[in-house]
């Protein structure tokens, strides 16, 4: 029966109709009657202080309802936006916390830091009078360049963080790792610089939110990738409304990649002073604010090292980066280049002792936080571009040497020396295949062939792992982590046969109104049409963890299953009643419960009835109904891995680079909906190439004014920019979640920057350019090859 | 001060009373709450607000409501003919899992009409992804969505759309 839709199936999506249609409902989309709107006056100077705020041309402006400033939350005790996670420094101290006031107070920190909120009749009106609002500023120097960003004299962010330095944070044990340096045949330096880049989800950030002075219940809609967490904070730390009076609604979302997990100023200010202007407030940034104020993405100065032996087998790695934070502490930030980086840097290989020192800076600039990979694409790129240049240096193929140093199949669960432990995993078929795919043997025939036509061309490879589905949740809390990681489920039962099947976890984009209905069809036989999953409310859910690091499928979907078993398990009791069977004779299979051995059978559906019109039923033994509710934490985290191979052909009188060939090997565990998992990799690899040759976001370095802030700036990837791609997979299934399934979510991203990269390396190599800059733009490139060819003659 | 506004949209008359600055797409969205056209830029760059007006593609971000007196409209709810029949635009971008988050998908999928009838249902991959410069997505990497465009552009010949 669920052949067509179950695990493994091509299934068109569920959700598809609505958004083809026009009828998908965002935030900016809710009909609120009597709504006002909110625009957001933001700070112009990096770094300034407030010396005075003067409303009164403003508060005259038609359709002003209300304006508010820091000092107005203040004074109702609104607290400051938080940090969720704990970072202890190489003293065992906790990372510096300054305070992130949700309007500036006395001091603005970053270009587009909020100042006042005006709330109008129309948003036109609301614009319109915060252009009246006089503020008074106190313009100082700013410190925007990370690398200097610990310097002496450099300006100071915060007070509280002194040096600019938010924690200076390690891993491993350095005295180890130098000993073996020492012994080391050779040794491979890289200095990388992970551009920074802003997410751009083609939805911009929106809030809206409605006050029920009857009842004193808050609604807060919000683009929010995890409407439970956004709840608790608001809750528990900033705004002080008790959780059951709180309800946050993230309905359609329009991509998210990390930047809508966070708790916003605006959300906050929206949702505080619709009980205060009595009217519901509407908010939506405009492009511009959302360059400004998403939290950007990676930004990391990294130096690293690693040693090998004569025969090319690792023997350590040293790793010295610098994180930009930004100017204040966003959600998870500190968590992103420690717990998710520095831990990835085993990569698929068997070095034996990491040392990775990580130091945090503020600086002022917007905040930094997780982005598409979060960490792991950092980390990966440190790994496979010295990986790459380590074979270079001792000229050896990079296929040959990554193979030479992959953990073995049977040496699995792996323990790394960076604290993981690799469940399960087989690298050497995925290069293989990849390889196959890619014809690598035909490479230097297309290179040379190139050449004839004055084109370069060159090839990378990228071997990356990914760790998914932070877990488990008393780990998360050792390290720091302020929130529990498992996932819930409610498969609540209509008396007709139908399914809402409730999940924590939310969607913006991935598919898990077919995905997670394709799970509950394969387990319990319901068809696909009586299935619907229901996500993104918290007066729906139990509670959520929501969705982040390729988390939902792997945490999310094994709570569905978990709730599954207890939905199997209450109807089989329900049908060994009905056929006055026992119930240790009772099996479940293709969605009917049946003895074993006759033809006595009763249909799922038929039980579910029977649940709610208990006319004929076990009531002494078991209560009404068929509504279970599952909490799944997992044993660990998962780890999808996989191979990618870009080829790219630079012109060298443009210094254009044209990607020819990619190809992307992955193990994700089982697979529920290849399609699905398909468009993931797809837009993950296009982040990844964007992050390697176009994107970029760029601060003036003296003025910290964002030059890279539209469309016509900040070149997001286009139709033209990207080749189609060529996949495959190999699959091991996870050994510890019910599903066998890993993520699939980041794996594009996480790799294809340093694929992209030693391609573009590997090209340029002839021509004497060892090291090039992400992004590899063509002024990029052209430069480079005409600063070699100068080096050269000189 | 405000301007009385008429045409037709999705072929039924809309009318309104504008600010001489309100956008056709603030018209679309505010005016007649058709909610399906997105903004998701302000520099007429992400194409998440394209319709047709009297035929072609249009950025309705980059037009005024009033330039729009008397024009015929078509923006993404008028397209299918109902939830059983849609576009074979809209049936390519769902047989391809052309769309994810589905914020830039009207936009699109109204370029990619525009497009198919512009170069007479006969396609290339390179033109069309040279074709899909004003649309962003962030979601798809593009692959599907020219995966969806090619494979329309017979389907529309054939149902003579």
């Amino acid at each position: 029966m669920t052949a067509a839709t179950g695990i493994g199936a091509r299934v068109k999506r569920k959700e598809d109709v609505r958004f083809l249609t026009g009828t998908g409902r965002y935030v900016d989309d809710l009909p609120l009657a009597r709504a006002t709107y909110a625009y957001f006056l933001r700070s112009p100077h990096a770094h300034a202080g407030i010396k005075g705020i003067d409303l009164s041309a403003a508060e005259k402006m038609p359709g002003v309802v209300a304006i508010f400033t820091g000092k107005d939350l203040a004074e109702s005790k609104v607290g400051s936006l938080i940090c969720g996670w704990v970072v202890k420094d190489k003293h065992g101290q906790p990372h510096k916390a300054p305070p992130h006031p949700v309007l500036a107070v006395d001091t603005v920190r970053y270009v587009g830091d909020p100042v006042a909120m005006v709330v109008a009749n129309s948003h036109d009106e609301a614009k319109d009078a915060a252009e009246q609002i006089k503020v008074d500023y106190d313009v100082r120097p700013a410190s925007v360049d990370l690398a200097k960003a610990f310097d002496k004299g450099t300006p100071q962010v915060h007070a509280e963080a002194p040096g600019n330095l938010i924690y200076d944070w390690e891993l491993g044990v350095k005295a180890d790792v130098d000993a073996a340096f020492a012994k080391a045949a050779h040794v491979t330096k890289i200095d990388i610089v992970n551009n920074r880049l802003i997410p751009n989800a083609m939805e911009p950030r929106a809030a809206a939110a409605e006050y029920d002075k009857g009842t004193g219940h808050y609604t807060l809609w919000s683009t929010s990738q995890n409407p439970h967490v956004l709840r608790l904070i608001l809750s528990a730390f900033v705004l002080g409304i008790p959780e059951h009076k709180l309800r946050v609604i993230a309905p359609d979302v329009g991509g998210g990649f990390g930047s809508k997990i966070f708790c916003y100023n605006e959300e906050t200010a929206v949702c505080w002073a619709s009980s205060r202007v009595g009217r519901p407030i509407k908010w939506t940034a405009e492009r511009a604010e959302s360059f400004m104020t998403d939290a950007h993405g990676r930004d990391h100065v990294t130096h690293a090292e690693l040693a090998l032996d004569k025969d090319g087998k690792f023997l350590a790695l040293k790793v010295d980066t610098i994180a930009n934070m930004g100017a204040y502490l966003s959600t998870f930030s500190t968590a992103v280049p420690t717990y998710l980086y520095a831990t990835l840097l085993a990569g698929q290989y068997t070095t034996p002792l990491i040392y990775a020192n990580v130091r945090a800076a503020v600086t002022h600039t917007a905040p930094v936080d997780a982005y598409r990979g979060a960490g792991r694409p950092e980390a990966t790129f440190v790994i496979e571009s010295i990986v790459s240049q380590a074979a270079k240096d001792l000229n050896m193929d990079p296929a040959e040497l990554r193979r030479k140093n992959f953990i073995p199949s049977t040496a699995f669960p792996y323990q790394t020396p960076v604290a993981l432990q690799y469940d399960s995993g087989n690298y050497p078929p995925i290069i293989d295949e990849a390889m196959k795919i890619a014809d690598y043997k035909g490479f230097e025939a297309r290179r040379a062939e190139a050449k004839s036509r004055g084109k370069l061309r060159g090839i990378g490879f990228s071997s990356y792992i990914e760790a998914c589905g932070l877990a488990p949740s008393q780990v998360i809390g050792q390290l720091g982590g302020g929130v529990g990681q498992w996932e819930s489920a409610q498969l609540k039962f209509n008396p007709t046969g139908n399914v809402q099947v409730i999940t924590g976890s939310h969607s913006h984009g991935q598919g898990h109104e077919t995905t997670f209905a394709q799970i509950v069809s394969d387990k319990l036989g319901v068809p696909l049409e009586n299935i619907e999953v229901v996500h993104g409310d918290t007066s729906t859910t139990t509670f959520g963890m929501g969705t982040y690091g390729s988390r939902s499928l792997a945490v999310g979907g094994s709570a569905i299953m978990k709730a599954a078993d207890k939905i199997i398990a209450k109807g089989r009791k329900i049908a060994a009643h009905l056929m006055e069977a026992s119930v240790d004779d009772v099996v479940f299979e293709n969605g009917t419960f049946k003895v074993a051995g006759t033809d006595k059978n009763v249909p799922l559906a038929q039980a579910v009835f029977a649940a709610y019109v208990p006319h004929n039923y076990p009531l002494a033994e078991i209560e009404p109904g068929m509504d279970e509710n599952a909490f799944y934490d997992p044993a660990n985290f998962v780890y999808p891995a996989g191979t990618q191979i870009c080829e790219v052909e630079i012109d060298p009188d443009t210094g254009e680079t044209q990607i020819v060939n990619f190809t992307a090997v992955d193990d994700f565990g089982n697979i529920i909906n290849p399609m699905i998992v398909e468009g993931q990799v797809h837009g993950g690899i296009v982040q990844g190439v964007g992050q390697a040759l176009l994107e970029n976001a760029v601060y003036d370095k003296e003025t910290g004014q964002l030059l890279s802030g539209s469309y016509m700036d900040y070149t997001m990837p286009r139709a033209d920019d990207v080749p189609s791609f060529k996949l495959g997979y190999k699959v091991t299934p996870c050994p510890h979640n019910p599903l066998g399934v890993k993520g699939c979510g980041e794996a594009g991203a996480i790799a294809a920057p340093a694929a992209v990269m030693n391609a573009v390396r590997d090209a340029l190599a002839p021509i004497g350019v060892t090291q090039i800059t992400m992004p590899a733009t063509p002024l990029n490139v052209w430069q480079t090859i005409h600063g070699a060819a100068r080096a050269a003659a000189e | 001060m405000t301007i009385s506004v008429a045409m037709t949209v999705n072929g039924k008359p809309a009318s309104g009373k504008v600010e001489a600055r309100t956008l056709l797409v603030q018209f679309l969205r505010e005016h007649l709450s058709m909610t399906g056209t997105h903004v998701g830029c302000d520099t007429s760059q992400c194409g998440a607000c394209v319709v047709h007006v009297d035929g072609k593609s249009v950025k309705s971000c980059t037009m005024l409501a009033v330039q729009a007196e008397g024009a015929q409209v078509l923006t993404i709810e008028g397209l299918a003919a109902s939830a059983d029949k849609l576009h074979p635009m809209q049936e390519a971008f769902r047989d391809n899992h052309a769309l994810q988050c589905g914020f830039c998908t009207p936009g699109m999928v109204m370029s990619a009409i525009d497009m198919v009838k512009r170069h007479n249902y006969q396609l290339d991959e390179t033109t069309v992804r040279h074709e899909l410069e004003g649309n962003l997505c962030r979601c798809t990497g593009y692959h599907n969505i020219v995966k969806a465009i090619l494979a329309a552009a017979p389907a529309m010949k054939a149902a003579g759309v």
